[in-house]
C-alpha cells in the first residue's frame, strides 16, 4: 500500500512562502508526475513528502498515518535523486544493499534482494564496480536499484533523467514506467519536461509559484485545462492564447486554440456558418516532413501557430486562412479560469 | 600531446626552487651540524661547515643529563590527545555547519578563526589562574585541553572546507536509506572525507608537537613535553649551542620523520581543499 495524502501543506524558507497550502490525494499504485516551470516548488513538495524538509504547516499522511514529523527513513519511501547521489566509495553491491544493512536485515536476505534487483536492472555484471566506473545510464539504474530493494510504499523521483542524453532518456523513461507498472508501487515523479509528464503519468499535478494549478490525467489536462497557465503549459507546441475582439465575439476574455486544431487553407476563404475564419500572412513555415508548422500573422489577433499533418506547400508571404475547430476552442474568463 | 617546457625555464625554476628550499632548510641543517660539533667549535667565530671534529658527545650528554623519553612520551600524549579530542569535537561541528548552515554559520566560522588572531599571552594570566585553581597546572590533561582549544578553529575550518565539497544529496540519500546521524557520519561522510580528516589530524599533531608557549608556561616537570626539554638547555647554565642543538634535533626528529612520510597529505590539507 502507498496512499499519500497532503492536507494544506505549506512551506516557507525564512519569510518566503514557497508552497501555499497544497492539498493532494495520491492513490495507491499510481504514477503521479509533478510538473511546472523551474522554481514552481515541485522539488520542494517532493522533499516535503520525503521528509528531507520540514513542513511549515499542514499534514502529510501515508496510508492514513500522519508522518509529518517522522524521519525520512521511517516513512517507507525511497528516493532517486537528480544527481543519482550514489556512495562513491562503495561498490554497486554495497550501494544497493546500504539501506537494507541500515535496516539490519539478515545477510542472506540482503544478498537475495540485491541479486533480484540487479537482475531486473541488468546490473549483475557490474556489482563489484564503483559508481565512478559506470556510465550515466548504469549509475541511474544503480540509483533505481537502491530504491527498489527496500520494497518501499512509494518511489520519489527528482528529475532523474535530466542528466542523460536524449536517446538514453527515452529508453530510461520506458524502463522506469515499465518497472513501476511491474512493481505496482506508488511513484511521485518530478520533472519540468512535459513530454515526460504526458507519457509517464497516470496523473499529472501542474504547479506554478507554489500552488497546485490542476490535477488530472494527461488527456484531461490537454483537453480541459482549468486555467490559462495550464492551457499554455501542457501541450507542445503550446496553445495559441489571445485576447481582444475575436475572443469577445466567442464570449471569452481569453481564447485558446491548439496548433493542431487550426486548419490552414491557402488563399482567402469564407467561414462556414457558425464558424470562424481568420485570414493572415505566413511569416514562417517549418517543414519537418511529418508535420508542417506554419506561423501566421493575423490582423486583430497576433501571431498564431498552426500544425498541419504532412507536407503543406506554403511559403513566407503567402496569404492563408486559418479555420479553427470550433469544438476545440478554449474559453477563459477575466480571472483566467476555464469557462464551462 | 602536452607542450614541452623550454629548457632555460626548467633550469631557472629549478635554481629558484632549490635556493628557496635551501634557505628555508638551512637553519635545520645548521642545527643538525652544530649538534655534532664540540661546544668550542660551535661557538667559533669562524664557523666551519663540514670540516670540523665530528662528535656525538652532545647527544650522550643530553641523554644522560635529562630524561628524554619522559619528555618525548609527554609530547606524544599531549599531541595525540589534543588531536583526538579536537577531532571528536570538530567533525560533528564541521558537519553541522557544512550541511545545515544557518545565517550565522559564516559569522561563527569567522569568530572561531578570530580567536587565533588573539595573542595567547593576552589570556595567559586568566588561564594560568583557572588552571591553578582547577589543579591543572603541570598536568598532561591541562595541556591537552588548552592545545585542543587553541587548534580547534583550524581543525573546524579544514574539515568544514572539505565537507562542504561533498554533495548534500549523498547524505540525504543515506538519510532516506535509514542511516541515523551517527551512521551517516561513520559510513558516508568519514570515508568520503578521509584525505581531509587525515591532513587535519596530521597538521594538528604537528602544531601540538611544536607548541611552546603554553607548554612552557603551564608545565614545569611532570607534564613537560619536548619543547620544554629544548628550552631547558637555553638559559640556566649559560648557552650551550652544541647541546641545545642536539636536544633540538632529538626533539624534532620524530615529527620530521612523520612529516616526511605524510607530506603529500599535508600539502593537500594546507591548500584547504583547493587541490583535488
Amino acid at each position: 500500500m502507498g496512499r499519500i495524502t497532503l492536507e494544506g501543506v505549506t512551506k516557507s524558507f525564512d519569510d518566503t512562502k514557497v508552497i501555499h497550502g497544497a492539498d493532494l490525494e495520491i492513490e495507491d499504485g499510481k504514477f503521479v508526475v509533478f510538473v511546472g516551470p523551474s522554481g514552481c516548488g515541485k522539488t520542494t513538495l517532493l522533499r516535503l513528502i520525503a521528509g528531507l524538509e520540514d513542513v511549515s504547516g499542514g499534514r502529510i499522511l501515508i496510508d492514513g498515518k500522519d508522518v509529518t514529523r517522522l524521519a525520512p527513513a521511517k516513512r517507507g519511501l525511497s528516493m532517486v535523486f537528480q544527481s543519482y547521489a550514489l556512495y562513491p566509495h562503495m561498490s554497486v553491491r554495497r550501494n544497493i544493499a546500504f539501506g537494507l544493512k541500515m535496516a539490519r536485515m539478515p545477510k542472506d536476505e540482503i544478498e537475495r534482494r540485491v541479486a533480484h534487483a540487479a537482475g531486473i536492472l541488468n546490473l549483475t555484471d557490474y556489482l563489484d564496480r564503483r559508481p565512478g566506473q559506470l556510465s550515466g545510464g548504469q549509475r541511474q539504474r544503480v540509483a533505481i536499484g537502491r530504491a527498489i530493494v527496500r520494497e518501499p510504499k512509494g518511489f520519489l523521483f527528482d528529475e532523474p533523467l535530466s542528466n542523460l542524453d536524449a536517446a538514453l532518456r527515452v529508453q530510461m523513461r520506458l524502463e522506469v514506467t515499465r518497472l513501476q507498472k511491474q512493481l505496482k508501487t506508488t511513484a511521485v515523479y518530478v520533472t519540468h519536461d512535459q513530454v515526460e509528464a504526458m507519457t509517464m503519468a497516470d496523473q499529472i499535478v501542474v504547479l506554478q509559484a507554489g500552488r497546485i494549478e490542476q490535477v488530472g490525467t494527461p488527456l484531461e489536462l490537454y483537453q480541459r485545462p482549468a486555467n490559462v497557465f495550464v492551457a499554455g503549459f501542457i501541450g507542445s507546441p503550446r496553445m495559441n492564447l489571445f485576447e481582444g475582439p475575436v475572443a469577445k465575439r466567442n464570449g471569452a476574455t481569453t481564447l485558446g486554440v491548439r496548433p493542431e486544431h487550426l486548419r490552414v487553407q491557402p488563399g482567402e476563404a469564407v467561414a462556414p456558418a457558425g464558424c470562424e475564419a481568420w485570414g493572415g500572412t505566413v511569416i514562417q513555415a517549418e517543414h519537418l516532413g511529418s508535420d508542417t508548422f506554419v506561423y501566421v500573422d493575423v490582423p486583430g489577433i497576433g501571431t498564431l501557430d498552426a500544425r498541419c499533418t504532412g507536407e503543406l506547400r506554403v511559403q513566407v508571404g503567402d496569404t492563408v486562412t486559418l479555420l479553427p475547430d470550433m469544438y476545440q476552442l478554449h474559453r477563459f474568463d477575466a480571472q483566467q479560469l476555464a469557462m464551462a | 600531446m602536452a607542450r614541452r617546457t623550454p629548457v632555460p625555464r626548467i633550469v631557472l625554476t629549478s635554481v629558484v626552487a632549490w635556493t628557496v628550499g635551501l634557505v628555508i632548510f638551512f637553519p635545520i641543517l645548521w642545527m643538525l651540524l652544530t649538534s655534532f660539533k664540540t661546544e668550542l667549535a660551535a661557538f667559533s667565530s669562524s664557523p666551519s661547515f663540514l670540516f670540523f671534529h665530528w662528535t656525538t658527545e652532545n647527544y650522550v650528554a643530553v641523554w644522560t643529563r635529562s630524561n628524554y623519553l619522559e619528555y618525548a612520551w609527554n609530547s606524544v600524549v599531549i599531541a595525540l590527545g589534543s588531536t583526538l579530542v579536537a577531532l571528536a569535537i570538530s567533525v560533528p561541528a564541521a558537519w553541522s555547519m557544512a550541511f545545515s548552515p544557518t545565517k550565522r554559520t559564516r559569522g561563527i566560522l569567522m569568530w572561531m578563526l578570530s580567536t587565533k588572531m588573539l595573542p595567547p599571552v593576552g589570556v595567559l594570566v586568566p588561564i594560568y589562574l583557572l588552571y591553578r585553581d582547577a589543579g591543572l597546572l603541570d598536568t598532561r590533561l591541562g595541556l591537552v585541553i588548552v592545545l585542543c582549544l587553541s587548534n580547534l578553529p583550524i581543525m573546524v575550518w579544514l574539515l568544514f572546507n572539505y565537507f562542504k565539497d561533498i554533495p548534500k544529496d549523498i547524505l540525504e540519500a543515506a538519510r532516506m536509506d535509514g542511516a541515523t546521524i551517527g551512521k551517516e557520519i561513520v559510513y558516508i561522510l568519514a570515508p568520503m572525507a578521509v584525505p581531509g580528516i587525515a591532513s587535519a589530524l596530521l597538521l594538528n599533531v604537528i602544531l601540538a608537537w611544536n607548541e611552546a608557549f603554553w607548554s612552557l608556561n603551564l608545565t614545569s616537570s611532570h607534564a613537560a613535553p619536548l619543547t620544554a626539554f629544548i628550552a631547558s638547555y637555553a638559559s640556566p647554565e649559560g648557552l650551550f649551542w652544541a647541546k641545545l642543538s642536539a636536544a633540538s634535533t632529538m626533539a624534532i626528529a620524530p615529527i620530521l620523520v612523520l612529516g616526511w612520510f605524510c607530506q603529500k597529505q599535508l600539502v593537500r590539507g594546507l591548500t584547504f581543499g583547493a587541490v583535488k
